[in-house]
């Protein structure tokens, strides 16, 4: 490859955007459409920006990192949960349709409090190593070892960025609002694995044992196909529902 | 105006800002994090290839310990760091990964026996040694002598921010998400927290606390092109500049990376080089080795960057519709590595270049990455104009980088200065000075000050446009204050800054859209990102020389006679067009490294008569047979432990060194 692919004409997009701000007592949801000149590599990231500074500067919306680490984007678009700042333009229609992740707050147009929600669910699941050797812990000792392969599936389960994609695309999610979704019960399975942690299948089967856990799962799969990271989520949900029937 | 009483306020919930609530709340005082963003999602997550730490557990560290690791740095500072905090720094970093460890970080670890590396473009097998098997291993970096960037594949900041972000949730500790600190209170040279803006309701909060922290991290914002997170605006830094009292070290130490793809500026990790992959040109030479024979892709960023640079301005830039580029080459590592070991950096390609690293070459061109400078600190993390007030990590100059970081020190840095700064801020309230006394007219004050200020910018009739003056801001530090500097062009940004600091004062906006109105927001932070910018370039023009990340083409030596000196900028009145310069010396006759050639980049610098006398003294010292063990060469060379918590402060333990 000796050059950065470009596109030959620029197109005019249309991106409608659902629009509501909840602090605006006068405000109601609407579709509002934006038209943008397409540009070279342009991303989703890009185009809403320049919506921002050109046109609507009250238009509301999350980025962080821009390079689809952070998890802070995650939209709807064109009908599917997405990081918004990796999206290319380019491989979308010109139509294009952006709405707030569901099942999450709404602070206002395309911005949603996943963090609250995040962090509600990692107290209830407890989402840390429980470990009494941490009361003793030297830390001029050498560190504890771990197989090189055990240490490469844990990073593996680790890669969530919490972005929220997997619980908008939940059906259980969307009727259960105490539903874990896969992100939690993903985590699980990633402290489960983790020797470090001490807890056993019981004070897992404590956390995530019931209709609002890994019993809640009507396995539609569409965390696993809508999760940006490629995290094995449907194949790590039935393993821990196994684990978990066992221990009952 | 609500009023937040705690012990600690901690502005930033990164890895440092974390880690020093979580030390301060062991110690039995009550912390709240503010953060921009929820806390997981701040910029540590963004730190790819690794943290340096001298575990030296696998064959390519073997060997490797805190005196390798200090002289690696300080030579990477271009003797610009505080060795003492360097000193501290090294000593302290094993301890943080092997917390981290405990902690649940998924190190990547050594596999004993036969495995396949690459180095200097060809292909080598080496053997692990069985004692190391299942400890943590490390990478090769940039500038540094041992492989010494521990990693978890090329995630690791994330790995580190989840499992620091899930320790602060098991303590206990609150999180105040999407709150921006706009001022920090203060009186008499005393800091009693900050006043506060809700960044969903747009309403204002006051946070009244015995101790503040700043750990914001950097402010490569002020450039067009950075690989910062877009929340690196540098707010941290610039509410302790617009105290007056509070002062920001080595602004014009800014580091670009070599390896941003182009034109988007995001990070690929200096992993790739690290595991063996090369930069070439237009006629996919590999060129580094011409100018760096030594060290070639592996010399610091300084160099390196500057090395590109130089290599595209003779002409042997790729040319592009958006400009001319380099390539990084790590098709030569094969598939199987960098699915393991890049995947973040494969995952970039394919959705921002649209391109597999395994079969294609990376467009690449240095971009802004890190700020060197911050807000000034001793070596225990406390500001020394403002008491009460502390700062760590990025946002925080106690000067463990000088003018040039070395990659994996920074995320290392941000925990180091966690768990050191979280212990001094406890001393702080433990003792008589860190009780609370103030009275709540002060915090009305500083309320009534921020909401006036807020409602001028509001109500504003002028004609500027917040997001245009941004960007010109941008434009000039990317063209005027990047990695070639000369008196001209910086005479010119400071005068441009200045007009655009008139400017930004007659913003009008476009929405009153009730709520946090993201308009309004990037107005005030505007008026304060061009007031670091202008730290930033002011200090540049006055440095007549160059050193680290710092190059003028017009004075292109290192000039240790006339520049062993830290800047330390002030902007005393709201009204002032350009910051208050004072230079603090460093000592090079209490330095433990007496300034020399750093191993790469130019051999020629101008020499401080102190250099000699130091280098015999230093000379001695080793020479005597009394200090034939490590440690007890070193503490007649520098002493340093007793600057440390005192729980921090033991040798570390290694394969084959006993303690």
């Amino acid at each position: 490859m000796k050059h950065i692919p470009l596109r030959q004409a620029a197109r005019n997009l249309r991106i409608q955007i659902l629009r509501h701000n909840p602090r605006d007592p006068d405000s109601q949801p609407h579709l509002q459409t934006f038209e943008v000149e397409e540009a070279d590599a342009m991303t989703l990231f890009i185009a809403l920006t320049e919506i921002r500074e050109r046109q609507d500067p009250s238009l509301q919306f999350d980025f962080v990192c821009r390079a689809g680490i952070c998890g802070s984007c995650g939209m709807i678009i064109n009908g599917r949960p997405g990081l918004a700042c990796r999206t290319l333009t380019k491989d979308l229609p010109e139509q294009i349709t952006l709405a707030p992740l569901p099942a999450f707050e709404l602070i206002g147009d395309l911005s949603v409090n996943t963090g609250k929600w995040m962090r509600g669910m990692s107290e209830r699941l407890e989402t840390w190593v429980h470990s009494q050797a941490l009361e003793r812990l030297d830390i001029n000792a050498m560190e504890a070892t771990m197989e090189p392969e055990l240490a490469e599936q844990i990073y593996e389960l680790e890669r969530c960025i919490e972005c929220g994609c997997c619980v908008a695309a939940c059906g259980t999610a969307r009727m259960r609002e105490d539903f874990v979704g896969a992100v939690g019960l993903n985590q699980v399975t990633r402290f489960r694995l983790d020797p470090r942690d001490e807890r056993s299948d019981a004070a897992f089967y404590e956390l995530v044992g019931d209709e609002s856990g890994v019993f809640g799962c009507m396995t539609l799969l569409g965390c696993e196909d809508m999760c940006p990271k490629d995290l094995p989520l449907a194949t790590q949900i039935a393993f821990l529902r196994r684990r978990m029937a066992a221990t009952a | 105006m609500q009023i937040i009483y705690t012990d600690v306020l901690v502005i930033g919930g990164g890895l440092a800002g974390q880690r020093a609530a979580i030390g301060a709340k062991r110690r039995g005082h009550d912390v709240v994090v503010l953060s921009l963003v929820p806390a997981k999602r701040s910029h540590s997550a963004a730190a790819q290839g690794g943290m340096q730490a001298s575990l030296g557990n696998c064959l390519g560290a073997a060997g490797d310990n805190e005196d390798i690791h200090f002289a690696d740095t300080v030579r990477g500072s271009d003797w610009g760091a505080d060795q003492e905090v360097v000193r501290m720094f090294t000593h302290t970093a094993p301890k943080a990964i092997r917390e981290l460890a405990a902690w649940g970080v998924p190190w990547n670890r050594v596999a004993r026996g036969e495995r396949e590396i690459t180095v200097d473009g060809q292909k080598k097998t080496i053997s692990e040694p069985d004692a190391a098997h299942g400890l943590i291993t490390s990478r090769n970096f940039g500038g540094t002598q041992k492989w010494r960037a521990c990693y978890v594949s090329d995630g690791t900041g994330h790995a580190m921010l989840y499992t620091m972000s899930n320790q602060a949730i098991a303590a206990n500790i609150p999180v105040h998400e999407r709150m921006e600190a706009l001022a920090l209170i203060h009186a008499d040279g005393r800091c009693h927290g900050a006043i506060v803006r809700n960044l969903m309701t747009g309403e204002l909060l006051a946070y009244v606390a015995r101790a503040t922290c700043i750990a914001t991290g950097g402010f490569g914002r002020i450039y067009r092109v950075s690989t910062n997170a877009i929340i690196n605006e540098g707010m941290g830094a610039a509410i302790a500049l617009e105290t007056g009292v509070a002062t920001l070290g080595n602004m014009e130490a800014i580091q670009f990376h070599p390896t941003g793809i182009f034109p988007a500026g995001i990070l690929v990790t200096e992993g790739c080089r690290g595991d063996g992959g090369l930069l070439l040109d237009r006629n996919e030479h590999r060129f580094m080795p011409d100018y760096e024979p030594e060290k070639k892709e592996l010399a610091s960023r300084d160099v390196v960057s500057r090395r590109m640079e130089e290599h595209i301005a003779a002409g042997h830039g790729v040319k592009s519709r958006f400009g001319e580029h380099l390539w990084l080459d790590i098709r030569l590592l094969g598939a199987d590595h960098i699915n393991n070991n890049l995947r973040e950096v494969k995952e970039i390609c394919q959705y921002f270049l649209g391109i597999d690293p395994v079969r294609e070459l990376i467009p690449v061109r240095p971009a802004q990455h890190y700020s060197m400078g911050g807000v000034r600190t001793n070596h225990r993390g406390e500001s020394p104009q403002l008491r009460g007030l502390f700062a760590a990590g990025e946002a925080a100059c106690w000067d463990m980088h000088g003018f040039n970081r070395l990659g994996g020190n920074s995320v290392a840095e941000t925990v180091v200065a966690g768990m050191i700064v979280g212990d001094t801020i406890a001393d702080f309230c433990d003792s008589a000075e860190g009780a609370l006394q103030l009275s709540t007219s002060l915090v009305d004050e500083f309320g009534r000050r921020e909401s006036q200020r807020l409602a001028e910018i509001a109500n504003g009739k002028g004609r500027e446009s917040a997001f245009e003056l941004a960007r010109l801001m941008q434009e000039t530090m990317t063209a005027e204050v990047g990695i070639f500097r000369d008196g001209d062009r910086l005479e010119q940004a400071v005068a441009t800054l200045q007009e655009l600091q008139l400017r930004s004062r007659n913003i009008s906006l476009r929405s009153s859209a009730p709520g946090a109105n993201p308009e309004l927001v990037t107005a005030y932070r505007l008026q304060r990102m061009l007031k670091l910018a202008q730290c930033v370039a002011y200090g540049a023009l006055q440095r007549t020389e160059s050193r680290g990340a710092h190059y003028r083409a017009d004075y292109p030596r290192r000039d240790d006679l006339n520049w062993m000196r830290r800047t330390l900028a002030r902007w005393p009145s709201p009204d002032d067009r350009l910051p208050a310069l004072d230079y603090e010396p460093l000592d090079i006759m209490k330095m433990e490294l007496p300034p020399g050639w750093r191993g790469y980049g130019a051999r020629d610098y101008i020499e401080h008569p102190d250099t000699g006398v130091r280098q015999q003294q230093v000379e001695a010292i080793v020479g005597d047979p009394g200090t034939a063990d490590r440690h007890a060469r070193q503490e007649k060379l520098m002493p340093f432990r007793h600057l440390l918590p005192e729980h921090l402060r033991k040798d570390n333990q290694r394969l084959g060194e006993d303690t």
